[in-house]
């Protein structure tokens, strides 16, 4: 290796000369409460609507109204759709950050603001679009009331001017947004077309920034990954769901809900396929998850990490009685409360082995919304053949943000109930014993309340393998090692990681989750500004593929990457691996609650390859320290 | 059931079934324990009510109370679940499958201390379940500390003496929504048996407090949950008579003396009248006659609060009738319409 020094930077853009086209990020900064989500969503989905791969994301505050909130959409004519820390284009709407929000950018951005906030006071070097918000809606509305929500739909049209977006499209967007309400419909767009003819009237193209046409996303939709997870869980048959409201999770219950409403109530009696249980706290939640799944319905619940560290007992009974259950984890920052509205994988190691004695999980982790819909269907499928929690890591960014895909495929397969004893096992196998490991694979038969089959005893306390109260050191140790070559037969029907290859390549990276669009956007990075080849390994479950060891084997130093201070993944690992491959496993490590991006990976790669690399700037000037007084 | 060969034919109920039958594993706990007395209660109550084995499922947390599930009805699904949360398990049972017949057995420490919250919840959503409370005002299976039902002064065996006034779980059964509510003694037998039928025959949740000395570290003088203190302190507001749906007997009473309660499944309950004017429909009256004899020292036994008819958590949820368990998967998964419908909307 010949370390060498390398200019890292930006993709060049000359600021005030020439056009910057479908690469950019927009920032709004607005109150939290004030209704600018709708506005927010109708300018990703127009740019969305415009063939332009789009990504968009809240950074918002653990408070219900009044805090600052952030919206950043990233338009990217190459697809990468991950976090990057420059604003290119803000809207200053919020006034207590207005003056932060315009320092933090980068020479050259261009800012839409109200007129009154007076930004071009702040510094010189900008682009400024001052906008008389407060006057033109006057002229749109007379409720005063409504004239707030109304408000933002301005700078919508602003922008459409500005960044050459089809009005058509954001009409299109308003429709899909408040559709059932025409009245709403008809003021916003009243409001969108004021601030275009405004910006139309009054301002000069003085920025390089343009959205223009392409073809990347025909036939795609735009989706949070709670929502396709909620999807998932009813095209898998869910029919028990018990939950506990918390941030980032409860919109996938609640969309959830929706749903089943929808579409799984039965023509003839009117009546639910489902049950739905809003339970007193998650230990009550998972217990319910877990009756429902021992009298055997598909039953599953929904939480983060606080809720995940109040199911251990339950996890555990779950993993040792051997009784199917889904728990999606939208994981948010901890420890303890953390952040509440902050993303980051932290719960991988403590999940793995939540609860006490010999206990570990399986655990799926999707990275996009495709994965969100699809580890749900998997996730109850395994489940049942596994007949064991099985833990969906998710994450804040992924669950909440939006996020384009390909539509998601009907489910091939059919359900898989997994080994539930009937008349014909039954005689094949002679007598039942609930915990006998009848074809070698460690997975026993189980019988289910109601369905005549023999009946068996379920405890959380030792049994042998015929069910019955067992503290008989053979029985005890039997039976814990039938559940180790259980987990370990797991390891081959967990999704299958995706690798990618590079036979010139040296460096290996390993990412999960929602790290790995910042890695596809890093490795193409490495490769433009340091020649650095690299493969790829995403980890896709737990237990891991044999896969994972020849992965490491072939490169000389492999990064884990991902989104917590101590290196879980990494850490869970070294269980697994001989201490050759262990010792060519580096970190980089990204934890400050807001999504990775590209350049934090691409610098610390390139720092512990030996390069120089002059840092870029941090993102604490993003996010002003009185936003922290919320908690939930 | 043909028994040719026999020439003693056994006593079977109305489904053909033995009383052996309902029995369950031999009982591990102490000799003596007021527990063991209840697992009997119940094999008597189900047996007599011809319950179907395979359809019952019973339910408990840790405890000595805990363990007794598998003493009894040993052809029974059973989860011992974790300290505390059987009423979550019970809940996600009973939505997995409404056909069921759920009986769950708690001890004081699991439901008054660990479990209150669960207890409470339940209690709210009125699911059919039949819910004991074991209560012996001690932590057994832990040696003998005091549990939240352990009487203000009550002694314990090391002579240490409580100082906390006691959780009423039948006032709170009460208060929070359960439809039928009962205290009772495990040396009841008959008091007990015919709470326990009439349980088996109401719809929603059934709580019964069951006092159930602790012979090991609960028994002694000073205390006020021993056998003596029970027998002395027993104050019985009715005498109960119960008529399954499926006998035909009727019960001559003088007017004004017994009052008759029909319940879900269309038994009878006849309850002499001991206490001048107890009407167990009447939430107020049960909950004044819990607090007056308490003060007394004494604690009423009977049925104290009963409301046959009042929608369960199912019907709430407004859950098809058939176990959701078992739903064939074109019921369950939509089919690819509804999901190219959704896509769209997406777009
Ligand atoms: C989480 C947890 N904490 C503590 C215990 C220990 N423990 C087992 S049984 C019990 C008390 C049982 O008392 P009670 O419910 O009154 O039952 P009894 O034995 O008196 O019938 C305790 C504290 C446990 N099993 N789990
Ligand atoms: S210790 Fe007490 S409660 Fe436990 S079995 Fe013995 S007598 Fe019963
Ligand atoms: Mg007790």
């Amino acid at each position: 290796m010949a370390p060498a020094e390398v200019a890292v930077q930006e993709a060049p853009v000359v600021h005030g000369t020439g056009r910057v086209v479908n690469d950019f990020s927009i920032q709004v900064a607005t109150v939290n409460g004030s209704g600018s989500q709708t506005a927010n969503l109708v300018l990703l989905r127009s740019i969305f609507r415009m063939g332009v791969p789009v990504s968009g994301k809240n950074l918002f505050p653990s408070n219900i109204a009044g805090l600052p909130t952030w919206f950043t959409i990233r338009a990217n004519k190459d697809g990468y759709i991950a976090r990057k820390k420059e604003i290119d284009f803000l809207v200053a709407m919020n006034p207590e950050t207005a003056r932060e929000d315009a320092l933090s950018l980068e020479s050259g951005a261009a800012v839409v603001y109200d007129e009154g906030l007076a930004l071009d006071a702040v510094r010189d070097d900008l682009v400024f679009y001052p906008v008389p918000f407060d006057k033109l809606i006057a002229g749109v509305c007379t409720d005063v009331k409504l004239r707030r929500l109304v408000r933002n739909m301005i700078y919508d049209g602003v922008l459409a001017k500005l960044l050459e977006i089809d009005l058509q499209q954001m009409e299109y967007a308003l429709q899909k947004q408040l559709g059932s309400k025409p009245k709403a419909v008809a003021l916003n767009q009243q409001a969108l077309e004021v601030g275009f003819a405004y910006a139309d009237q009054h301002f000069e193209k003085r920025d390089p920034y343009v959205i223009a046409p392409m073809n990347e996303t025909a036939g795609k939709i735009l989706i949070e990954g709670n929502a396709a997870a909620a999807i998932g869980a009813m095209m898998a048959g869910v029919t028990v769901v018990a939950w506990y409201p918390i941030t980032p999770s409860s919109s996938l219950c609640e969309t959830l809900i929706d749903y089943l409403q929808k579409h799984r109530i039965d023509e003839r009696t009117g009546k639910a396929t489902f049950a739905v249980v809003q339970a007193e706290d998650e230990i009550a939640a998972l217990g319910m998850a877990v009756g429902a799944g021992w009298a055997g319905a598909r039953a599953m619940t929904s939480t983060s990490g606080p809720g995940v560290s109040l199911m251990g007992e339950f996890a555990g009974l779950g993993y040792y009685g051997e009784v199917p259950a889904v728990i999606f984890d939208v994981q948010r920052v901890g420890p303890s409360t953390g952040l509440p509205t902050r993303t980051a994988q932290g719960d991988v190691l403590s999940t793995a082995f939540l609860s006490h004695g010999d206990t570990r999980h399986l655990m799926l982790f999707p990275s996009s919304v495709g994965e969100c819909y699809s580890m749900a269907v998997e996730a109850f499928d395994l489940a049942e053949r596994f007949q064991t929690p099985v833990f969906v890591m998710t994450d804040l960014d992924l669950g909440m943000n939006t996020w384009m895909s390909d539509p998601f495929p009907y489910p091939e397969k059919p359900l898989d109930r997994g080994k539930v004893l009937d008349e014909e096992t039954l005689e094949r196998i002679g007598r039942f014993g609930r915990y006998r490991d009848v074809d070698g694979d460690g997975v026993p038969y189980r019988s289910v309340p109601g369905d005549k089959m023999p009946a068996y005893f379920c405890r959380g306390s030792g049994h042998n393998e015929w069910a019955q109260y067992s503290e008989r050191p053979d029985d005890y140790q039997n039976n814990v090692d039938r559940l180790a070559r259980k987990f370990e037969n797991a390891r081959n029907w967990m999704p299958a990681p995706v690798v990618e290859i590079n036979r010139q390549a040296s460096i290996g990276i390993i990412a999960y989750g929602t790290t790995h669009w910042a890695v596809v956007e890093s490795r193409d990075q490495l490769k433009a500004e340091a020649e650095l080849e690299t493969s790829y390994y995403r980890v896709c479950g737990y237990p891991f593929r044999p896969a994972l060891a020849s992965f490491i084997e072939r490169h000389e130093r492999v990064y884990v990457i991902e989104q917590n201070r101590d290196g879980q993944m990494l850490s869970l690992m070294k269980l697994d691996l001989e201490p050759d491959l262990v010792r060519r496993l580096r970190s980089v490590l990204h934890y400050s609650g807001l999504p990775i991006d590209a350049r934090s990976i691409t610098d610390s790669v390139l720092i512990q390859e030996g390069y120089r690399v002059q840092k870029t700037g941090a993102d604490t000037s993003r996010v002003p320290r009185q936003a922290g007084v919320g908690g939930e | 059931m043909a028994v040719a060969t026999s020439p003693v034919r056994k006593k079977v109920n109305r489904i053909g079934l033995e009383s052996r039958e309902y029995r369950g594993s031999k009982t591990t706990l102490c000799a003596g324990c007021g527990h063991n007395a209840i697992s009997e209660r119940i094999i008597g109550a189900c047996f007599e009510m011809g319950i179907e084995p395979e359809r019952v499922v019973k339910l408990s947390g840790i405890g000595c109370s805990s363990k007794s599930p598998a003493y009894f009805l040993g052809s029974a699904h059973g989860f011992n679940a974790v300290h505390g949360r059987m009423p979550s398990v019970g809940t996600g049972a009973m939505l997995a499958n409404r056909n069921l017949v759920a009986i769950g057995v708690s001890g004081d420490g699991d439901t008054g201390a660990i479990g209150i919250g669960q207890f409470v919840h339940l209690m709210r959503r009125n699911l059919p379940i039949i819910y004991i409370i074991e209560d012996n005002g001690c932590y057994g299976l832990t040696k003998g500390q005091f549990s939240p039902t352990a009487d203000l002064g009550s002694k314990a065996k090391t002579g240490v003496v409580n100082d906390l006034p006691p959780i009423d779980t039948c006032a709170l059964a009460i208060e929070l929504g359960a439809s039928f509510v009962a205290r009772s003694f495990s040396g009841d037998k008959k008091q007990l048996t015919a709470i326990l039928k009439a349980a088996l025959s109401h719809r929603g949740t059934a709580m019964l407090d069951v006092l159930s000395p602790c012979v090991t570290f609960n028994d002694h003088e000073g205390s006020t949950k021993s056998y003596a203190y029970a027998k002395a302190h027993d104050d019985p507001l009715e005498e109960i008579d119960f008529v399954p749906f499926f006998e035909d007997i009727s019960i001559d009473y003088e007017p004004g003396t017994t009052q008759e309660v029909v319940m879900h499944d269309g038994s009878k309950l006849y309850l002499k009248k001991l206490d001048a004017d107890y009407d167990p429909l009447n939430k107020v009256q049960a909950m004044r006659v819990l607090q007056e004899t308490r003060s007394r020292g004494e604690f009423a036994t009977g049925l104290i609060y009963v409301e046959p008819v009042k929608p369960d958590f199912l019907d709430v949820l407004n859950v098809v009738d058939e176990p959701l368990a078992t739903l064939p998967q074109e019921r369950v998964r939509p089919p690819k319409t509804v999901l190219d419908d959704i896509m769209e909307s997406l777009r």
